[in-house]
């Protein structure tokens, strides 16, 4: 078939929410996107694993120290999936540890930032677990099956890690006065890095429309984050802490809450590699990755000793 | 990097259910290929049984081709219970 046929079928199965399967044609640059999102997802998982890897052993009950290994192991798994449907697009696993490697390519900003207190445990499960639930449910519905597939498992085990967090957060809140001040400092700290995870504003985020033309995303970032502020205002309430935000106030007439300015620069610094831990955090993989290397050898070539085995 | 073949895994979620397809991973050989499809997609009681093949095994229909493959089955309705015209006083049929 010719290509604008093809390009017909292709709209017509978006527009009918036929999943777009790895073989079937699909344009160039929808390939390119889905490849960069899905990628830079992956991404974000593994490196996502490193600032609460942090706190493991110093976790302050064996119940907490499983929970927090069996989600960051789940942080893992969530890479492996999302690294395994950008496969499908035709782009290496190699391909694309070396261009996290070389920072070439990019991970969510949330990432740079350290882990001070244990508190921190609590707050990235609430609100870093939280917002990665408010992006991920719509794209469980994305137009590409492998993608959409990938998405719906993560999306189930996520809601135990937003829950632990929380739970954490309530412990430390109806503590001693020291243990809720900690858990205060830590929601100050966590609060604006959160809300960037959604992304520039709209009319800052070039890609947005596109993508959900193809129906990749399903609301664009500002409709994301809003909704986020919503839920996270009532939830706070419970723990009976206060968001780090003077313009957070009720808008009847729109029917959400109104906040303040992110700061951006703050954003495309952190996204430019000038973070507090962009360093750190890529330094950390690459070390992870050649440690391994050894183990990837000796497992090649243990394989290779056996078929030859089997061979003879 | 690794040249480490890619395998597509199977997994039955209890006794009595077909193996279904789940994903896939990169591992040096079958055995290491189980093992990570243990830790990657069965965390939670997700599966009793694994099967994994080395993907390049895998052999599918080319979707150009599916018209001429699955749309003939479509003008065949007689295949179907219902497309035989019985009076409603007629049991257990
Ligand atoms: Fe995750
Ligand atoms: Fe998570």
């Amino acid at each position: 078939m010719d290509e604008p046929k093809e390009l017909e079928k292709f709209d017509d199965k978006i527009e009918q929410e036929i999943r777009i399967e790895p073989k079937d044609w699909m344009p160039d640059d929808y390939r390119k996107m889905l490849i960069r999102q899905i990628s830079q997802h992956a991404h974000s998982e593994i490196v996502g694993m490193l600032p609460e890897a942090n706190w493991i052993t110093r976790a302050p009950s064996l119940r907490r120290k499983a929970t927090l290994l069996a989600k960051v192991q789940d942080e893992a798994g969530h890479g492996l999936y999302l690294y395994c449907a950008a496969e499908t697009l035709n782009i290496s696993r190699e391909e694309m540890v070396d261009q996290l490697l070389s920072s070439r390519a990019k991970y969510s900003s949330i990432f740079n930032y350290p882990t001070l207190s244990w508190a921190d445990m609590g707050t990235i499960g609430w609100l870093v677990d939280g917002a990665a639930i408010m992006n991920q449910v719509p794209l469980c519905r994305a137009s590409y099956g492998p993608y959409a597939r990938a998405m719906t498992r993560i999306c189930k085990e996520e809601s135990f890690h937003q829950r632990q967090g929380y739970e954490i957060l309530l412990t430390l809140c109806r503590g001693s006065k020291e243990q809720k001040a900690m858990a205060q400092d830590s929601l100050n700290r966590w609060w604006w890095p959160s809300l960037m995870m959604f992304g520039p504003n709209d009319d800052a985020s070039p890609h947005t429309a596109q993508s959900m033309k193809w129906k990749i995303k399903r609301f664009s970032n500002d409709e994301l984050r809003q909704k986020f502020v919503d839920v996270c205002k009532e939830q706070a309430d419970i723990l009976g802490i206060t968001i780090p935000d003077p313009n957070l106030k009720w808008n009847e007439e729109r029917g959400h809450y109104d906040f303040g300015e992110i700061n951006w620069d703050e954003f495309w610094n952190v996204i430019k590699g000038n973070g507090p831990c962009n360093k750190e955090r890529l330094q950390a993989r690459i070390e992870a990755h050649e440690n391994g290397a050894w183990v990837r050898e000796a497992a090649l070539a243990h394989a290779e000793k056996k078929k030859v085995l089997v061979n003879y | 990097m690794n040249n480490e073949p890619l395998w597509e895994v199977f997994i039955r979620s209890k006794q009595g259910l077909d193996h279904k397809h789940v994903g896939s991973l990169h591992a040096a050989d079958a055995q290491t290929a189980i093992e990570n499809a243990r830790d990657v997609y069965t965390r939670r009681m997700e599966g009793v049984s694994i099967w994994v093949v080395e993907s390049k095994y895998i052999h599918a229909t080319n979707p150009d081709e599916s018209e001429s493959l699955f749309d003939p089955a479509n003008d065949k309705v007689y295949r179907h219970p219902t497309f035989y015209d019985l009076p409603d006083e007629l049991k257990y049929m």
